[in-house]
């Protein structure tokens, strides 16, 4: 089975939506693919517990108002199935889709980082912790600490304060000298200053880093570095923020050149693929208010819409010297890359810890020797603490590209031979 | 001299033949490329095969060193004596099976034919209408790259494994990517299909294959399952052709193969192929269908036009020993292989007759006054 769009676009976090919402009006068939159940992406995800922002409420709409867009949720890219075609798989079926023109709007995910303890029951991503609440898990009352860097630990504080529980720190691994400079750029962006001011919490700590997680069958403590001092501190809840990483994977099976860890791309969010686009997070991180603007101005310059795409770049340039600022004010401190011990799980899929892979020569003779990478995520969470911590270089992606029914595969075959 | 024994390629091969060497007490310098070879990439069935007698020789012998060995290979080589299980799908089919048990059986291997109903109670998860199959019980199946691995620990300090390249091969001596030249007593060139780069003479071509593994789902499988058509596929000569090859990995994971294709050096994952392999797979499971794939991939196996190896003196460069060309039977015969070798070397009577393998039957010996134009 085939089908044929103008324009399709993969994501429908706040780049994708924007982009499928400003090539609307030109009529064109236009798709949108998104893995999650409802659109909305990361930040905008829904669920029982999410109060979404009437900005996200209102691209929902819009989206479902649009006639020209179709929007295919709970569905995967499996495999690039020829030129300018992907083999997508749902929950029933699969089947090709063609394009004219495609945008990538894979967004990103949470770095995970190991020290010891990382994989005990009551652990999760900052992010992660957030879809957690989002999706109903109850947490009120619930001893919590929150560790890493940037603004999501503070965003993912507020929820969960907002869901009752009580946030006992907020340790920032970012020295004071760094958020302080930060804090005196913020008027520059007075939306960012005042959400700033709203989620300030009495209990976070600069200069203050996870060293492990205790607990014998579940999370019971967790132990840090708080400016120069052990603390332990008992909790039900951990949740660490390290920084969010950029989906490049179906950008680099498609070819597009990839610069740093993000998909490259020029002015016109153009890749360096010809027809395909890319914007959001999987360009480099940039936050919501960044996608949205990256979003449209693909979407315009997909259809031909340049002057509109144009118009837009003086709000793309103010919110990336935000996000640029953002990176520098807090870079990883080097010595986080030091946190896990011997026997500290890198791998979760396969077992495989610090000790088994230190000293590979990198990723292909890791795997090759311990299995790591080798699980049902394919390397997606710990291909990015070895980039991390080693500097390897991510492997370049094979189909599946996410796990497929072998049956959607089969999808594959030649026309005459696909039966 | 700087080493005794150098050895091209630390793939499975290279790796037996300097742990055999390091066990005669030589000291053997192991240099590898890392850019990876067929051990990296495939299936890891030990397998008797008996296309000819003398394929059938060497991975008969090779399957009882692995035997040997089996006990004090480590865990991470994940050893199983699943067993294969040849499947008969017609009465042709059927009569091959029956053939291939004679084969094997006058030769000492254990075998037994499994009528329908036997074959179902072994492997439920096969379709139903399979007319029976030959179980040959001292099959095994292990992971290559880590067996390679322990092979070269088991020399000790006798074995130096370096990561370099060599540029060029010359009798004795190899010449490394900086330039350095470096000489031997004898130099061993295991470098599957990259062997070729180094002896442009040697006949040997590329078969791509193609390979898929699900997620985990343990005991759906028991045995390697291999379709009887398999040799039909596996020494075609031209053309792109499939057969289905199910192996039960320890982890639950249920590991496919096979495809062949000619002439491609391209590593790139091909749809359509994959799909070929896939849909042949689900012909014998019809099940996989609603199993997860979590990754495919694909590989080279290095192929001479008599699918044996060569194994060998290079006849037009003494001192350059050869052991190349194993297509996809190297893990099989690995430990055969670097017998042979080791015993020309030291000039002993081998095990098996070593003359069906010896390189000069494709690279003849030049004639001294001769000089081509």
């Amino acid at each position: 089975m085939n089908e044929d769009f103008d324009l399709l676009i993969i994501g429908a976090g706040p780049a994708g939506m924007a982009a499928a919402l400003a090539a609307a009006p030109s009529g064109l068939r236009i798709g949108v693919i998104d893995d999650n159940p409802l659109p909305g992406g990361q930040i905008w995800r829904d669920g029982v517990h999410a109060h979404l922002p009437a900005n996200a409420r209102r691209h929902r709409a819009a989206l479902a108002a649009a006639e020209n867009i179709r929007l295919f949720s709970a569905t995967r890219v499996v495999a690039i199935a020829g030129p300018q075609q992907l083999l997508l798989e749902d929950d029933e079926r699969a089947w090709r889709a063609h394009y004219a023109k495609l945008i990538l709007c894979t967004g990103a995910r949470e770095l995970l980082l190991p020290f010891p303890g990382w994989t005990l029951p009551g652990v999760t991503g900052a992010g992660g912790l957030q879809a957690l609440i989002k999706g109903g898990v109850p947490v009120a009352g619930e001893r919590l600490v929150i560790a890493g860097s940037g603004p999501l630990l503070l965003a993912s504080a507020a929820s969960a304060k907002q869901a009752g529980a009580k946030v006992l720190r907020i340790a920032e691994q970012a020295p004071p000298a760094a958020l302080a400079a930060f804090a005196l750029q913020l008027p520059r962006w007075p939306s960012k200053l005042l959400q700033a001011l709203q989620l300030f919490d009495a209990s976070y700590r600069s200069n203050s880093h996870v060293l492990a997680a205790l607990g014998e069958e579940r999370l019971e403590a967790v132990r840090l570095q708080q400016n120069g001092k052990l603390v332990e501190i008992p909790c039900k809840r951990l949740a660490c923020g390290f920084g969010l990483l950029p989906n490049t994977h179906l950008g680099q099976a498609l070819g597009c050149r990839i610069a740093g860890q993000a998909i490259a791309v020029d002015q016109w969010q153009a890749c360096s693929l010809s027809d395909h686009y890319a914007a959001g997070e999987c360009t480099g991180f940039g936050g919501s208010e960044l996608a949205l603007i990256e979003g449209a101005i693909a979407g315009h310059s997909a259809i031909g819409a340049q002057a509109k795409a144009r118009a837009l770049w003086p709000q793309r340039q103010h919110w990336q010297a935000f996000a640029d600022r953002l990176g520098r004010s807090f870079a990883l401190d080097p010595r986080l890359k030091q946190l896990a011990a011997a026997d500290t799980l890198v791998c979760r899929c396969e077992d495989v810890s610090y000790g088994e892979i230190a000293g590979c020569s990198g990723w292909v003779d890791a795997k090759l020797h311990s299995r790591c990478g080798m699980g049902a995520c394919q390397g997606r969470i710990c291909g990015g603490a070895t980039q991390f911590l080693f500097d390897w270089p991510t492997p370049t992606p094979r189909p599946p590209l996410s796990p497929a029914r072998i049956e959607s595969l089969l999808q594959l075959a030649e026309p005459d031979e696909a039966g | 001299m700087n080493a005794e024994i150098i050895v091209v390629g630390a793939g499975i091969v290279g790796s037996a033949c300097a742990h055999q060497f390091a066990r005669r007490g030589l000291d053997v310098l192991v240099l590898d490329s890392q850019r990876g070879g067929a051990t990296a990439v495939g299936m890891g069935h030990l397998v008797a095969m008996d296309d000819n007698p003398a394929e059938l020789a060497l991975s008969r012998y090779s399957i009882e060193l692995w035997r040997q060995w089996a006990p004090s290979l480590d865990p991470d080589c994940a050893y199983r004596n699943c067993g294969t299980l040849w499947l008969a799908a017609n009465r042709e089919e059927l009569q091959a099976a029956e053939h291939k048990r004679e084969t094997l059986s006058a030769q000492g291997i254990a075998c037994q034919m499994l009528d329908a109903s036997a074959l179902r109670q072994a492997e439920p998860m096969l379709r139903k209408g399979l007319l029976g199959a030959l179980k040959v019980s001292g099959d095994s199946i292990l992971y290559a790259p880590n067996a390679a691995h322990w092979l070269l620990a088991q020399g000790g300090a006798r074995i130096t494994r370096r990561q370099d390249q060599v540029s060029e091969v010359d009798g004795n001596r190899v010449r490394l990517a900086d330039g350095r030249w470096l000489t031997a007593e004898a130099v061993v060139l295991a470098g599957g299909i990259h062997a070729s780069e180094l002896c442009p003479e040697l006949p040997i071509r590329a078969k791509k294959g193609h390979l898929l593994i699900t997620d985990r789902y343990p005991g759906r499988i028991q045995h390697q399952l291999v379709e009887l058509g398999y040799a039909a596929s596996a020494h075609a000569n031209t053309g792109t052709s499939v057969a289905f090859n199910a192996q039960p990995r320890p982890t639950g994971q249920i590991f496919l193969g096979s495809s062949r294709q000619f002439d491609s050096l391209d590593p790139q994952v091909e749809g359509p192929v994959l799909a070929r392999m896939l849909r042949r797979a689900l012909d014998y499971l019809p099940e996989l269908g609603k199993l997860n794939a979590i990754r495919s991939w694909t590989g080279f196996r290095a192929a001479t036009p008599d699918s044996l190896p060569l194994l060998g003196e290079h006849p037009q460069q003494p001192g350059l020993w050869l052991a190349v060309g194993h297509e996809g039977l190297g893990v099989t015969t690995a430990p055969g292989s670097a017998q042979l070798l080791a015993a020309h070397l030291f000039k002993e009577p081998a095990a098996i007759d070593p003359s069906p393998y010896l390189p000069g039957r494709f690279l003849p010996v030049p004639r001294p006054t001769e000089h081509s134009a």
